[in-house]
């Protein structure tokens, strides 16, 4: 019980303070995030765009149901007006205006999926395949990378106790965010600022890849080899969940998005077991940015 | 002496109902005996697949596993989905239009009563089929009423059985929809033109042919997925050259209509309600038989709103986008158009019209939740979370649901010729009204905050709201059984009801005594305009 009114002052703090809470899910949450790329701040717009103009119309069209039921009663000797039953004039507007309203939803609309759409000029490729029930990451290609990474990803050891009764959720903790069902073994590096490109399929069912700070899910099926890309602003930890029925274990396959800067990326993906073709120099140098040139390799 | 014997005989012949149970109800060719039996049949499911939506929120009640293994939970939200669409809503409809048609039109009862019978005795068959999977090896099918593969073929015997079950339950539909076609089309009562028609009975008549249209859509659909499965097909299976979206494709060219005959008759009995209880026609008559007829049209070519994310090309996603937006416009104008009834009437709120009115504004809460999925890059967040769970319990809970309540409460008194208790009937609604938006509202921010749906467990953050939604969730569960005794109390003990039992109602169904006797309109009767609840007729 005392968690509820834990909650309330969370939910009066999380008013304020949204966008900063673009990681994780929050307690209370009621909105969605702008998160951290322009294809999530496109979703984000879009959806308050379309919700502000539902406010406006329900406000209008729930006032004057309202009205009438207040000014129109029986039991205030309204008499019926039995000749308001047609009107072709009241019926010609309300048709036009909300085409209208929908021209003006769907000009930024295809906009942003336009831009959304648009996958090239990634400066890096990472491979992601379904299985029942964890993911498989595959970093393709970046900067003429010669050894891909390869790796796969799934639920972590103690939401993974926490599922079978052996821990309570509440202690399934990273830094004092909980992290029940949202964390796992293998966290996905990316680096920020870089359009990514995805290649997206799955092994055995159809799957859905999601980290809502990134703005988009996209499935992953079998036999199809799905596009999507992302470009993230700002480094943090990003969780996200498969989004597609895939069987038992569907809610336990999550996924981890850290997004660093370039420099500690490069240095990610060495520990990962990836080579570039500067290696050497980003091995020589774990503390700083590379900026030598490397002559090994 | 002649004379009063030849007149207890005709008041004998006017009312004769078979005596023994079998002849009554089960080779029973009467619409009003086999309205009833689907009424019957609808509140038995409805209770089924609230008993499983009961154990999906007693699970979500609190963030842990704590009373069923995921592969339960999964079989408990495919099988509340069949069941409370298949099994709830549809029958109930049907036994609606069974009831109210012949009435509404004028008719001595149904075109093709024999097969009216077996549409309806199907239906028992097919749900326990269905429900038999459940106590199976293997168990009920897990992968979603959307039966995707190549999730579904995962399954084990439950596969062929459910099969089976939807494609028994597709040859009611369509037996039934084609009973109600041919009801309408050639049996209305001399005067009664097709735009003098009450708006319930034109709503089932185009929902009718979109029955026709889509149910062997399905049962195509889910053919191939048994071949797919038993007789080594590669439909839908890549590694033989199949293609798993195509099932999608398919499936969802059946379930976009289908989401519309779940609520086509919902916007009639509501056209029905509101009138009545405002003392004034319909307004814009012509216009909502025009909306309904185009919301059908359309409904045909949106279908893949439902797959934003498989990953269609840009003008595909495109075009599913702006056709989708465009079902705003004419289901627009009927909430205008109920509005405008209400406008300058005089009105009452007797218990189906509050049903009626929590209909039009939750409904349109769901429509616009709706508008707001059909803008690809918020769907992109929104697809497969619980906002879209919400969005489609506002449009079928308190839409189509709330709609067949309203009309219970609505006819009941013209099928056994008593008033149920306004208290109870209005205690009912407003303890409904408080736990069905306990337990939908709250899903918009899980799914916002990033709550995807058919998860047995989530993060900690989620737990609060999922906490509230569960307790609306319990207070659900004992309107069934708050509405039986409500009912059952009247039929036992309520006021006798007049032959127009509500003040303004205003229909054919209104000029037979109540109860209505067993036969009705055994000749056809004189149709007078002031009597139709529409004043539009004359354009």
């Amino acid at each position: 019980m005392h968690q509820i009114g834990k909650s309330i002052a969370a939910l009066a703090a999380l008013a304020a303070a949204l966008p900063a809470a673009a990681a994780s899910p929050q307690p209370w949450q009621l909105n969605m995030t702008p998160g951290v790329t322009e294809t999530a701040q496109a979703a984000y717009s879009m959806h308050m765009i379309m919700l502000w103009i539902c406010v406006v119309i329900g406000v209008l069209v729930f006032g004057a149901m309202g009205v009438a039921m207040f000014r129109f009663r029986k039991s205030k000797g309204a008499v019926p007006d039995t000749t308001l039953v047609h009107s072709t004039k009241v019926e010609v507007i309300w048709t036009v205006v909300p085409v209208l309203i929908l021209v003006v939803m769907a000009w930024p609309a295809t906009k942003y999926l336009i831009a959304a759409a648009d996958v090239r000029n990634a400066e890096m490729t990472v491979k992601i395949t379904g299985y029942q029930w964890k993911w498989r990451y595959e970093i393709l290609d970046y900067k003429g990378i010669e050894q891909p990474v390869n790796f796969v990803s799934s639920l972590d050891v103690d939401s993974n106790r926490a599922r079978q009764g052996l821990k309570d959720p509440a202690d399934v903790q990273v830094d004092g965010v909980n992290t029940y069902l949202l964390n796992v073994d293998r966290e996905l590096v990316l680096p920020t600022d870089t359009k990514i490109r995805f290649v997206i399929t799955a092994d055995d069912v159809i799957h859905a890849w999601w980290v809502p700070a990134l703005g988009w899910k996209q499935d992953a099926i079998p036999g199809f080899i799905n596009e999507a890309w992302t470009n993230i602003r700002e480094p943090g930890v990003y969780r996200g969940q498969c989004a597609e029925l895939c069987g038992k274990d569907h809610g336990f396959m999550p996924i981890v998005v850290r997004a660093v800067p370039r420099a500690e990326f490069e240095q990610e993906l060495v520990k990962m077991g990836g080579t570039l073709p500067d290696t050497a120099a980003i091995a020589q140098a774990p503390a700083a940015p590379a900026s030598a040139p490397s002559s090994g390799r | 002496m002649a004379h009063a014997t030849t007149h207890t005989h005709d008041d004998a012949h006017h009312d004769e109902k078979p005596q023994g149970f079998l002849d009554r109800w089960v080779f029973t060719t009467n619409h009003k005996d086999i309205g009833t039996l689907y009424l019957v049949f609808s509140f038995i499911m409805f209770i089924i697949g609230g008993a499983m939506s009961g154990v999906i929120r007693l699970e979500l009640f609190q963030p842990g596993l704590q009373w069923v293994a995921p592969e339960f939970f999964n079989q408990m939200t495919t099988m509340h989905a069949l069941v409370m669409i298949f099994g709830g809503v549809m029958p109930a409809f049907v036994g609606l239009a069974n009831w109210m048609i012949p009435l509404q039109i004028g008719a001595p009862d149904m075109a093709l009563p024999r097969m009216n019978n077996w549409s309806f005795w199907i239906l028992p068959f097919a749900f326990f089929l269905l429900l038999l999977t459940l106590v199976l090896p293997g168990g009920g099918p897990a992968g979603g009423w959307t039966l995707y593969p190549p999730l579904s073929l995962q399954g084990g015997y439950n596969v062929a059985f459910v099969i089976f079950a939807i494609h028994l339950m597709g040859i009611s539909s369509i037996m039934g929809a084609i009973n109600i076609i041919a009801t309408i089309l050639n049996m209305r009562a001399p005067g009664m033109d097709l735009l003098k028609m009450p708006l319930f009975t034109w709503t089932w008549l185009i929902t009718a042919f979109l029955l026709i249209a889509v149910m062997p859509v399905l049962a195509g659909a889910v053919t191939m997925l048994l071949t797919d499965k038993f007789f080594g097909t590669s439909f839908f299976n890549a590694a033989g050259g199949g293609d798993p979206v195509m099932f999608q494709h398919i499936f969802w060219f059946f379930g976009h209509p289908e989401v519309y005959i779940m609520i086509l008759p919902a916007f009639g009995i509501v056209s029905e309600i509101i009138p009545t209880f405002s003392r004034k026609p319909l307004f814009g008559y012509q216009a909502m038989v025009y909306a309904t007829a185009s919301i059908a049209f359309l409904s045909f070519i949106v279908w893949a709103h439902h797959m934003f994310t498989v990953g269609m090309p840009l003008g595909g996603q495109l075009y599913f986008m702006y056709a989708t937006m465009l079902i705003a416009v004419p289901t627009g104008v009927k909430v205008f158009n109920w509005v405008a009834t209400m406008w300058r009437g005089s009105m009452t709120f007797e218990t189906p019209m509050l049903w009626s009115i929590a209909f039009v504004i939750l409904f349109t809460i769901g429509g616009f939740s709706g508008l707001m999925l059909a803008i690809v890059p918020a769907d992109y967040q929104y697809h497969d979370t619980y906002f879209v769970v919400a969005h489609f319990h506002y449009v079928l809970v308190t839409g189509s649901l709330f709609s067949i309540i309203a009309a219970v409460y609505y006819w009941w008194p013209k099928w056994t010729g008593r008033m149920y208790s306004e208290f109870w009937g209005k205690f009912h609604f407003w303890w409904t009204m408080v736990f069905v938006n306990l337990l939908f509202f709250p899903q918009h921010f899980l799914g916002l905050a990033g709550m995807p749906r058919r998860i047995p467990d989530y993060n900690v953050a989620f737990a609060d709201f999922n906490m509230i939604s569960s307790i609306g969730a319990f207070g659900m569960l004992i309107t069934p059984f708050m509405m039986f005794v409500i009912l059952w109390h009247s039929k036992k003990h309520g006021v006798k009801a007049e032959q127009v039992s509500w003040e303004g109602a205003k229909g054919l169904e209104w000029t037979v005594p109540s109860p209505a006797p067993h036969h009705t309109f055994t000749t056809p009767p004189k149709i007078d305009d002031r009597m139709l609840a529409h004043g539009d007729v004359a354009h």
